[in-house]
């Protein structure tokens, strides 16, 4: 029962690795989930426990944070996602709990995204054709849910390119959309 | 349509989701003595100028808060927009 064997969300037995023209899409399996929401009036004593216990910070709205071996973003007022290294804190919502305690309410999250790296030399083209954000103006660290391709998804923008979380369960329809954009620049 | 979302800044309108007036906020106590009258002045009775609305807009497909657009409907015009939770604070309606 334990020899279970996990598969990507494209259903392949390796994750995807594309490369169109200059743009490489690649799909990154190796992050585990948790969404951290801030319970009321406790914001102070969140990013205390977060600073203390995690040594990262609370980003700021629209904003990521990166600080090796997690990335945490900003999802919506009091709202954060942070990501953890799959194979060794694949039970990240638990860890955060158990350090947050009753400052913060903390959910699973690993398993309801798909996440696709995209990195090329200029992405601004690509993003126009996929979404409504103003690509070009975004830097280094910005992270904002946006929709793509009629699909509720994050777009994290670090110095390596840009990364997409889209539902899991469409992620055919995600990578199909970002390979037509890609296709269509290339 | 760009609508200027007071955290993340200008946001396309397509992200959004509108709800209605934004006198939805100040919902009546149901316990009160003249709730009928009340109730149906909140649900029922809105005015309708041409010129500036304040409506309740959602940022469904964004971050998922609920604004406050100040716009006019004449000239087309988004003359603010604030968080709702604010509003309902100044209004001594959330803490």
């Amino acid at each position: 029962m334990t020899d279970l064997t996990a598969i990507p969300p494209l259903g392949g037995t390796q994750p995807l690795v594309e490369k169109i023209g200059d743009i490489g899409i690649v799909e990154v399996i190796d992050r585990a989930l948790a969404s951290i929401a801030v319970r009321a009036g406790q914001d102070a004593a969140l990013s205390e426990l977060m600073a203390s216990k995690f040594e990262i910070g609370l980003p700021e709205a629209g904003q990521c944070l990166e600080t090796k071996p997690s990335r945490i973003w900003w999802m919506g007022p009091g709202q954060w996602m942070m990501d953890g290294d799959h194979d060794s804190r694949e039970d990240l919502a638990a860890e955060l709990k158990a350090a947050l305690g009753d400052v913060a309410s903390v959910t699973e999250q690993t398993d309801g995204w798909c996440r696709f790296d995209v990195s090329g030399s200029d992405l601004s083209e690509m993003f126009a054709r996929l979404c409504g954000l103003d690509f070009a103006a975004l830097k280094s660290g910005a992270a904002t849910r946006t929709l793509l391709h009629h699909q509720g998804c994050f777009v994290i923008l670090s110095e390596l390119g840009a990364s997409v979380l889209g539902p899991r369960s469409s992620a055919g329809s995600l990578h199909h959309a970002l390979v037509a954009a890609a296709k269509s620049v290339a | 349509m760009l609508i200027p979302h007071p955290l993340l800044g200008l946001r396309d309108a397509a992200e959004f989701t509108y709800l209605g007036d934004a006198a939805l906020i100040e919902r009546p106590e149901g316990d009160i003595e003249n709730a009928q009258d009340v109730f149906h002045n909140y649900l029922f009775l809105r005015d309708n100028p041409a010129g500036e609305h304040r409506e309740l807009w959602f940022h469904e497909q964004g971050d998922r808060s609920w604004l406050v657009v100040t716009r006019n409907t004449v000239t087309h015009e988004i003359i603010k927009a604030e968080l709702a939770r604010d509003v309902a604070i100044q209004k001594g309606r959330s803490t």
